[in-house]
């Protein structure tokens, strides 16, 4: 392997096109061919030691990163004159040119007026070098405080318990028992000491030290006590503390046990913050849960099809719950499933079984269709679609037959929306046009009209959002906020890092069309709205929402605004109550892009989501909730 | 080039007006030979520099009139000489230009050095040479031209400092380099310094080009065929013939031909000459040649082998029936072969101690004796009442007692047989804050923790924030009391890390004020308002690579990219000296562990040895073939070790500026080196990842551990020698069992004068512990004196 690398390297020379490119940018034309090729092997010669002695400033500058300095010093080396102008800490953005058979690769020089620069404010004066101290060890046992990484990495977590037989856990090696030291728990050596041929799985002494159980109990209390800010906190740490690993089987048992006794009790408010939890812990990117599996995905499961969540069925909105869960399972499915284990399969099943039984109540009913939607479209086009017809005529028999209990009906319109929901977008990826009313409705029953509608709208999005994407789609890569590290040391607990919250469900929307302002503390995310209009019939405004969070990655919904008009939109993001640390301002960036056509003028701007209930807005509505929604990564479809 | 014999042979003579002269004299006398080492300095320099211009040059004396590049060069040469600082107050000096050249031999080399100076139009400089060295006007006659030749022979000759007594030892300023220890070597080779024309005119003469190919798989296919126990060793040829064929080819234009020739055999090479195979590739012109380092050293050192009788018999029978001349040429002219007596040596005994630029170290070249014990401790009267004593003394019984305890201040009054004389070379004598700080020292110690493998030490880290990938280097003084970093933006910050802020001492006008017999002067000198934790040096012009705090926590050594070396006062904050010499990158400094001396290194391949109060250095190192990465001194001050990234380690004599002992085996630059406490051993770090354990007294590998996978820059003896801590760019700090690395190695049977050792792999064994840091590569370790190990590094987001 080496020596194949070995052996291209050492004809790797400078293109003679390059030469006379070079030659023309100084003004010589007409470069003979021969020069060309004596010139490029002297010049990648050249550039190939000066490299070589850039290595060496790198390597004493004790980087891995070779930056321009290096070059400018080992040209300083060879007594040339270095190349002023390229200071960059960050790679240098080439661009690229070709045309009449060159190509090109240059360095965009922008013409830069002065006075702008002069005029723009000075940028915040980067923080001093300061020096911190911390334990790395103690009396050989490496304490774990954030300044310390996790004890155990994610991957050695995976490895260890999908190959338990590989890996000794930490801690556990012969030295601990011959000593007979009491550290047993929390030796870092990492890597396994392999002596001796056979390797039982030692047993496992969980014993955590008082600070972490003093951690424990504050982080349970505060998770599903009364204070708002302070479960935020809580559920911030557990999402973001690289020392959880040990306190990991605690969480799980917490959780577990605590879904049990709270829906016997139906206190939804507790399940919801127990949900919380599970989330976040999966959000850390230190812990592998696979572990735990087997007592979170029960109590996950608990949540999205229980019979009755809620003491008052009929007013609280335990659907929100349900949709939340389901994504947590999709969620982990995702990330966990595996030949061995099987999960997504045999949550499918038991969420099919349920499915299929006559006697599932609603809201049953209603938690296995989320379930199985948030798997993906294959599992909806194989499992759900056959269903529609069996679902409609339910629904069809609740909505339109005698009334029997409000319950019954509430829970038959959400999942009537449910599918609708999911459905459609399904259906107008594997469906050729047209769309028939009544084709849908011979082949979806009682759902088919309205689904006819929902899929039209699909694919018009779909459509307008395939015209589009290579102009408005913005992507805004904003740079990680640099923590300011001095301050808030090397834990990231500055970040402003708050729990989605999931107060508001998409439903509720339905029976009050009103947007939705969360009724927590939001997180101090930043909300960009681009809005693109094209010249087309309808338009797409783009929501792209910018957690500055680490974890999350930006999240892009497309709204579709009404079917046939073009609606160009301003939303005014009212910045949320500032999180943990109060300094980091919200940024807004609202982009609005007119239309240039007379169109626009048509239509009146609005300054809010449209209030009617079409389900045009509707859509609108979910999508930008959903945005907000934890975890699962939106994207509209389309 | 003789120069370096003109720097060496200078020194009698200065020596022999020396000793019945001081002071102002004594200082005046010196210049004529400083004058020397500057110019020895900077045509070294010219060569070094692979300067494209200067190498070209020389090759083009020979043959036709300068070209005008030639001669600008050389008015740049010219220039510095004369403003040379010796050169400047020359005039003054010339009073004393009546020792002349004694022996005829140095009035040779002088000549030699004269009508190079001629020929480089140097008039002016020769002329000052000339008058200098008292030589007459017409002494440039032909004759001077055999001059060259019979400059490897002075260099054995100057051995003689060793012998002489002399007292001190600035009177025996030397400008010392490896030569007398290689003289036999070099000689061999030709010339010491690369004369680049008579290099590469040994590939002039060579067979068909395109039988190389054939030549090379003939010998391929009889080595495969051999004996196993002699196929390991033959297949160490592979390598230098290999990158000999190839050169041998380009100097003579066969481009094509070298090129298939390479893309052929050179995946065929160990994996450890990788760095050395691509340098080579890009190599493809006769023109390239002249101006690579890599390329001279190559040719001007000898590549060394160690092979058995019966193995270099086997290969020579082969090559005398096969007629094959062409490899046989290459073997007598470019190889150096060891032959030895006894069993050929294993593949993993003979991968061990391969890997450098030149191949292993000659086993003659291990052989001086070394001084590796441990001075006496000056007698302090200790306050300490009998209890604390005692205390020490019960701890120390239950383990054992190792040698350097009776250097720590007990009451031995035997001396090591190791040891050097205590007056070997001349040391700083002990300042009253000196005493008062050994005193401390042996209290602190008696509280210090006795470490092993059942007893780790606590690691303290000092993170570096916001150093956004500029800290180059840091340094604790030995009390823990102060860390220094130096950074990519050539400042220098010291904090203090104590409660103690940081204060500057009064400026000249308030100072008068104070009342300087009241007791507490010291503490009235230093003003108030300037206290603060972090105080900033400015005055490099470069990222500063290498920094040192004196034994005393007064002085802060600094070196930097910009060919400088800075000697800081940590009472005013302020740059003392600035020590120019290097003219190239500095790669790193050090002061010795008793003050006064420092040792520097860097990519000009010499380490110089200098003292705080002069501005040229003391002595010269020079043998290594590529850039010195870092410095050490041996505890005891009379050696220093240098790593460099030739892949070998050097350890040199201060006294005589000899090398004593070249140590080969890593695959990677040098980038770490620590003595054990009790001076016996030396630890190394480099870019391969792995330390390497040498006995310095035998000259052996004793041990080598695996673990890190990113560059070490950092290794650390615990106090009392029996943890090895070593930090690295993998994010890892790593504590190995010294102890039992050491003590395995006693019941080894070291008097197998082959010094072929067998090397357990028990790295895991004897890894302690492993502690990761969070994206925070480990520049520095050190141990407090109660043995708490305190790591640095810069957060790396």
């Amino acid at each position: 392997m080496a020596e194949e690398r070995r052996q291209k390297q050492c004809s790797v020379v400078l293109p003679t096109e390059s030469m006379k490119a070079m030659a023309e940018s100084v003004g010589v034309g007409q470069l003979q061919e021969d020069s060309c090729v004596a010139l490029s092997e002297e010049v990648s010669y050249r550039i190939k030691e000066i490299a070589q002695d850039a290595l060496k400033f790198m390597h004493h500058g004790k980087r891995r990163k070779l930056t321009t300095s290096d070059i400018d010093n080992a040209l300083k080396l060879k007594n040339v004159e270095p190349l002023y102008g390229f200071q960059s800490q960050e790679f240098i953005p080439f661009r690229f040119a070709s045309g009449g058979g060159r190509e090109l690769h240059f360095y965009e020089e922008k013409e830069v007026d002065l006075s702008d620069i002069i005029n723009t404010p000075l940028p915040r004066v980067p923080l001093d070098v300061s020096l911190k101290a911390h334990w790395l060890s103690i009396e050989g046992v490496q304490p774990s405080i954030p300044e310390n990484p996790p004890p155990a990495s994610k991957e050695q977590q995976k490895t260890e318990s999908t190959e338990p037989l590989k890996v000794v856990k930490p801690g556990q090696e012969e030295k601990g028992t011959i000593q007979g030291k009491g550290q047993s728990t929390t030796t870092p050596d990492g890597k396994g000491k392999e002596k001796g041929l056979i390797r039982l799985k030692p047993r496992s002494t969980h014993e955590l030290s008082v600070e972490q159980q003093l951690y424990y109990k504050e982080i349970t209390e505060a998770c599903v006590g009364s204070c708002e800010a302070k479960r935020a906190e809580a559920l911030q740490s557990i999402a973001t503390d690289p020392g959880l690993y040990q306190m990991l089987p605690r969480f799980s048992t917490f959780i577990s046990e605590g879904v049990r006794v709270n829906v016997v009790q139906n206190n939804l408010a507790l399940l919801i913050y127990l949900m919380r939890m599970v989330k976040a812990l999966m959000d850390n990117p230190t812990l592998y849960l696979e572990k735990y599996l087997h007592e979170l995905i029960p109590a996950v499961v608990t949540c999205i099809v229980s019979k009755q969540l809620c003491l008052r069925p009929d007013v609280d909105n335990h659907w929100a719950l349900r949709d939340f869960a389901a994504r947590l399972m999709a969620q982990s499915c995702k990330t966990f499933s595996t030949t061995t284990n099987n999960i997504q399969s045999r949550v499918t099943k038991t969420l099919t079984k349920s499915l299929f039984d006559d006697k599932t109540q609603w809201t049953t009913r209603y938690g296995c269709i989320a379930g199985l939607a948030e798997l993906g479209a294959d599992v909806i086009k194989t499992l759900i679609l056959p269903r529609l017809t069996v679902e409609g005529a339910r629904i069809k028999a609740v909505m339109e037959g005698p009334v029997v209990s409000n319950i019954d009906k509430i829970g038959a319109e959400h999942v009537q929306t449910l599918l609708l929901k999911h459905c459609a977008s399904v259906i107008a990826k594997i469906r050729p046009q047209p769309d028939n009313v009544e084709q849908y409705r011979a082949e979806y029953g009682y759902l088919g009209p309205m689904l006819c509608s929902h899929v039209v709208k699909a694919r018009t999005q779909a459509t307008l959002q395939a015209q589009q994407v290579n102009r408005t789609t913005l992507t805004i890569t904003q740079p990680r906020p640099t923590l300011s590290v001095s301050q808030s040391g090397l834990t990231g607990s500055g970040g402003p890092r708050t729990p989605s919250i999931i107060k508001v469900p998409s439903s509720l929307t339905l029976m009050s069309p009103r947007p939705g302002t969360p009724s927590q503390p939001s997180p101090p995310a930043t909300k960009y709205i681009v809005m693109g209009t094209s010249a087309g019939a309808a338009s797409t405004q783009q929501v792209i929402t910018l957690s500055s969070s680490q974890s999350a990655s930006p999240v892009t919904s497309t709204v579709p605004s009404a079917t046939s008009t073009l609606q160009p939109l301003v939303k005014l993001e009212s910045g949320g109550t500032p999180g943990l640390t109060a300094s980091r301002p919200l940024q807004k960036y609202i982009v609005v892009s007119l239309p240039s056509s007379a169109s626009s003028s048509l239509e009146p701007k609005s300054s809010v989501l449209p209030t009617s209930i079409s389900s045009a807005s509707l859509d609108g509505g979910i999508k930008l909730e959903r945005s907000e929604s934890p975890g699962v990564s939106t994207q509209s479809p389309h | 080039m003789n120069f370096k014999k003109a720097g060496l042979d200078s020194c009698p003579l200065t020596l022999g007006s020396t000793d019945q002269s001081e002071g102002s004299i004594l200082r005046s006398r010196w210049f004529p030979f400083f004058n020397f080492a500057h110019a020895q300095f900077i045509f070294k320099m010219a060569a070094v520099q692979g300067g494209m211009v200067d190498a070209k040059d020389e090759l083009d004396i020979k043959s036709e009139p300068p070209s005008d590049g030639f001669g600008n060069s050389n008015a740049n040469d010219g220039r510095l000489l004369s403003s040379s600082p010796g050169a400047g107050t020359g005039g003054t000096a010339t009073g004393n230009n009546k020792p002349a050249p004694g022996p005829p031999e140095e009035q040779q080399t002088l000549l030699a050095v004269l009508q190079f100076l001629k020929k480089s139009k140097l008039a002016e400089s020769a002329e000052i040479l000339r008058r200098e060295a008292g030589l007459p006007e017409d002494a440039l006659d032909p004759k001077g031209t055999d001059a060259s030749g019979s400059g490897p022979g002075l260099a054995a000759g100057s051995g003689q400092v060793d012998g002489v007594d002399a007292s001190s030892l600035l009177s025996r300023v030397t400008v010392s380099s490896s030569a007398a220890a290689q003289a036999p070597k070099k000689a061999a080779a030709g010339e010491d310094q690369p004369d680049v024309s008579v290099v590469l005119s040994a590939y002039s003469q060579q067979g068909d080009p395109s039988l190389y190919d054939a030549y090379y798989s003939g010998l391929k296919r009889f080595i495969e065929s051999v004996l196993d126990c002699h196929r390991a060793e033959l297949s160490q040829l592979f390598y230098p013939l290999f990158v000999h064929m190839y050169l041998e080819l380009v100097y003579n234009n066969n481009e094509s031909v070298a090129k298939a020739f390479f893309e052929k055999f050179s995946g065929d090479q160990e994996c450890y000459y990788e760095q050395d195979l691509r340098i080579l590739s890009s190599l493809t012109k006769k023109e390239h040649m002249k101006g690579n380092e890599t390329l001279l050293d190559f040719r001007t050192s000898k590549f060394v082998l160690r092979i058995s009788r019966d193995s270099y018999q086997l290969l020579k029978r082969h090559l005398q029936e096969r007629q094959n001349n062409q490899i046989w040429n290459i073997i007598q002219e470019h190889l150096y072969i060891d032959i030895f007596d006894g069993m050929p040596r294993s593949k993993s005994q003979i991968d061990a101690m391969s890997g450098s630029l030149a191949g292993e170290a000659r086993r003659e070249a291990n052989k001086a004796k070394v001084f590796y014990g441990l001075l006496k401790e000056p007698e302090i009267e200790l306050p300490l009442d009998d209890e604390d004593e005692e205390a020490e003394n019960e701890e120390g019984k239950p383990k054992k007692k190792k040698p350097k305890k009776d250097s720590m201040g007990s009451k031995s009054k035997k001396q090591d047989p190791n040891a050097p004389l205590q007056t070997r070379i001349p040391l700083p004598e002990l300042k009253d804050s000196d005493k008062l700080d050994k005193i401390m020292y042996m209290k602190e110690s008696t509280k210090r923790i006795r470490l092993g493998s059942d007893n780790l030490p606590s690691i303290c880290f000092y993170t570096f924030l916001n150093a956004y990938q500029g800290l180059t280097a840091v340094d604790v003084t030995d009390d823990s009391s102060l860390i220094a970093g130096g950074f990519a933006d050539s400042t220098v910050r010291v904090w203090s890390v104590t409660p103690k802020k940081l204060r500057k001492v009064k400026s000249a006008a308030d100072l008068n004020l104070i009342d300087k017999e009241s007791d507490d002067v010291l503490e009235r000198i230093m003003d108030e308002k300037t206290a603060s934790e972090l105080k900033i040096l400015y005055g490099h012009s470069g990222p500063v690579y290498g920094i040192s705090f004196s034994p005393d926590r007064n002085y802060l050594l600094s070196s930097s990219e910009d060919g400088t070396i800075r000697l800081w006062s940590l009472q005013t904050f302020t740059c003392l000296v600035g020590y120019k010499g290097h003219n190239y990158p500095v790669w790193d400094t050090q002061f010795s562990p008793y003050g006064y001396y420092f040792v520097s290194g860097g990519h000009d391949r010499v380490a110089r040895l200098w003292a705080t109060d002069h501005y040229q250095p003391l002595r010269i190192f020079a043998g290594h073939l590529a850039d010195i990465t870092c410095t050490r001194f041996h505890p005891n001050s009379n050696y220093v070790a240098t790593g460099s990234s030739d892949r070998t380690i050097r350890l040199w004599d201060v006294l005589n500026g000899n090398c004593v002992r070249i140590f080969t085996g890593h695959k990677g630059p040098i980038h770490a080196l620590a003595f054990s406490p009790n001076g016996k051993f030396l630890a190394s770090g480099a870019t391969d990842g792995r330390v390497l354990l040498w006995d310095i007294g035998h000259g052996l590998m004793v041990g080598e551990l695996k673990g890190h996978t990113d560059t070490i820059y950092s290794l650390r003896f615990s106090r009392d020698g029996e943890i090895l801590a070593s930090g690295s760019m993998d994010n890892t700090v790593r504590l190995w069992d010294a102890m039992k690395a050491f003590d395995d190695l006693e019941t080894d049977d070291f008097t197998a004068a082959t010094g072929h050792i067998h090397l357990q792999d028990n790295s895991q064994e004897l890894l302690l512990g492993t502690y990761m840091t969070k994206s925070t590569p480990v520049l520095h370790l050190h141990f407090t004196r109660r043995n708490l190990l305190l790591a640095a590094g810069a957060y790396n987001p």
